[in-house]
């Protein structure tokens, strides 16, 4: 395969086209724009940037998105964990469509995600009729934004673990058991280290889908200055401002965070693949 | 008639499942904890939507949609929008996809993570990088201004924000199938003549044809129903560049629930039906897989 390979490159066409088209669309659509992002960066001087990126507002919104980002993987994880655990091991009616379902979030457009969720959890709506009595305010508040990027997140987690999950070989469980381990210790000292390299990737993945995450959250969220307001907000409340410089430096210390986690969810799976292998 | 090694498999088999069987009171609170989060999550929401949007009667529900003009028009801009970022996507995934699976190269592990990159930058940032180049005080602003061309703020900024953010779909799909399915049939076709497009209609589109199909689906869900990145280039005048997305946000924003959640039911269906089309599509290719492997297994046989 791997002769077969090096020798297509001389009987193959197209690798001058395919290449040239291909680096001519990425630089006009991805590299070119990145460039212009960081060159206005850099125009700024030191302290400007400086004033624009790390002042009290914009690290509030830091702060906030990094408290909702952190809490909603956290809660994706362990839902999403449950999720796949049951739809491995267990039957139940109606398995496929739920199964299905799971990869709703991935389909549906962020606005309307955001839109219904601050529609159910209202006063009035579906669910807040039921939990505002009791002090549960599902919209427009901290809460809500962690509950729509738990409703984001959960895919990822549960899309990396099923495979694993389903690798799983019997042997390992049944030597565990024939050694006198109850199922709790089966499942804690044999399963989730098993487990551990697609959890933490399921994490990593969700935690960097809700740092960029905007669409939903700007439905549920007040979006108040210094509360609840997510970074990826404020960009776009200094580019209504024409606030161009502070905009873009804000942006540059989103790319700089998401090109990070990037590198690290990479990493991880070339070690959790390791881990396999 | 009773093999030994059959017994004892059976027996292991047994254990096997002894030993991967939770008890059942620790089983069906799981499987109650796993539906009830999925269907709070999830199906309500679902079911929640299509609710508010026909609260006021189907009458009412298609005047929402047909007699707004800037629904309409929202409608109509969204079916422009979406399928040129899909197409030219497709273009670059199928020509990213043979450079990449057809070619060893240097850079090639750095080329495949590019085409991962906009997956990782904020949709908002993405907007602002646009606007930074084309918008009046951007790089090619005051060029752009002498020239009469409109950017930002117009239908070709829509594009260009909906390509960048839907860019790695395609070629995400295309690259592993195409590196399963190797380079053997085409390497046998140029020797016996064929030429690039005869290669490329007869036999690479063929093999590839469901897992193109699938990227097409996804990316499109998500050029339909881009948020961030559109709402940044738009500028939100309405009846000229509001995208369906933007549609439901206007309306939500004006108090109009009835008119924002029928927008809404129709980005939803999208998704459902994408869904759909999914499943099936997974479930076709694991049927030419397991085909595939039963072929070759014939003709190990053999």
């Amino acid at each position: 395969m791997l002769t077969m390979l090096r020798t297509s490159h001389r009987v193959l066409p197209g690798f001058s086209l395919g290449m040239s088209f291909t680096l001519f669309y990425l630089s006009v659509l991805v590299l070119i724009p990145l460039a212009a992002c960081f060159t206005k960066a850099f125009s700024l001087t030191a302290s400007q940037f400086w004033a624009a990126a790390w002042n009290p507002r914009a690290l509030a919104a830091y702060r906030f998105s990094f408290f909702v980002s952190l809490a909603a993987a956290l809660s994706s994880l362990i839902l999403g964990m449950l999720i796949a655990w049951v739809l491995v091991r267990y039957e139940f009616p109606l398995k496929r469509l739920f199964d299905s379902l799971i990869d709703l979030p991935f389909a549906l457009p962020t606005a309307v995600a955001g839109l219904v969720y601050s529609s159910l959890y209202v006063k009035k709506g579906w669910l807040g009729q039921y939990l505002v009595p009791l002090g549960i305010e599902g919209a427009y508040s901290r809460f809500a934004v962690v509950l729509v990027l738990t409703f984001l997140g959960i895919p990822f987690v549960v899309r990396t673990l099923q495979p694993v999950l389903e690798g799983l070989e019997s042997d390992t469980e049944e030597a565990a058991l024939m050694l006198g381990a109850t199922r709790g210790q089966t499942f804690l000292r044999v399963i989730f280290p098993l487990l551990l390299p697609a959890l933490i990737t399921g994490f990593a993945l969700s935690i960097a889908r809700s740092l960029g995450e905007y669409g939903s959250v700007v439905f549920v969220s007040s979006n108040k200055p210094f509360q609840t307001e997510i970074a990826p907000v404020l960009v776009v409340a200094e580019l209504e401002g024409f606030a161009y410089a502070e905009a873009t430096a804000i942006a540059v210390v989103l790319l700089v965070i998401s090109f990070t986690m990037l590198v690290a969810i990479n990493l991880l799976e070339r070690w959790s693949s390791r881990h396999d292998a | 008639m009773h093999n030994p090694s059959a017994i004892t498999s059976t027996r292991a088999a047994q254990a096997a499942s002894h030993a991967t069987r939770d008890p059942l009171i620790v089983q069906w609170t799981l499987t109650a904890t796993a539906i009830a989060t999925i269907t709070l999550l999830i199906v309500v929401p679902v079911a929640s939507v299509f609710y508010q949007a026909f609260a006021d009667g189907a009458a009412s529900y298609w005047n929402n949609l047909v007699n707004d003009a800037d629904t309409w028009h929202a409608i109509k801009l969204t079916l422009i929008v979406a399928p040129i970022a899909v197409a030219s996507n497709v273009v670059f995934g199928l020509a990213a996809a043979w450079t990449i699976a057809r070619f060893r190269f240097p850079g090639r592990t750095i080329l495949t993570a590019l085409i991962d990159l906009p997956f990782s930058v904020s949709p908002v940032v993405a907007g602002l990088m646009l606007v930074l180049i084309f918008g009046l005080r951007g790089y090619l602003g005051p060029w752009l201004r002498e020239h009469d061309v409109e950017i930002i703020f117009a239908l070709p900024g829509l594009i260009l924000a909906t390509a960048f953010v839907t860019l790695p779909f395609v070629a995400r799909e295309l690259i592993p199938v195409m590196e399963a399915i190797g380079p053997e049939e085409e390497i046998a076709a140029v020797s016996l003549g064929a030429r690039s497009w005869q290669i490329f209609s007869r036999i690479t589109l063929p093999n590839i044809k469901w897992g193109l199909l699938y990227g097409i689906i996804l990316c499109n869900a998500r050029a339909m129903g881009e948020f961030g990145a559109v709402y940044v280039v738009s500028g939100h005048i309405a009846g000229r560049t509001d995208t369906m997305p933007l549609r439901v946000e206007k309306l939500f924003q004006e108090s109009n629930n009835a008119g924002s959640f029928a927008v809404a039911s129709l980005l939803m269906s999208l998704a459902l039906v994408t869904l759909v089309v999914k499943v099936a599509l997974e479930r076709k290719t694991r049927c030419d897989l397991a085909e595939a492997a039963q072929l070759t297994d014939v003709g190990a046989e053999a």
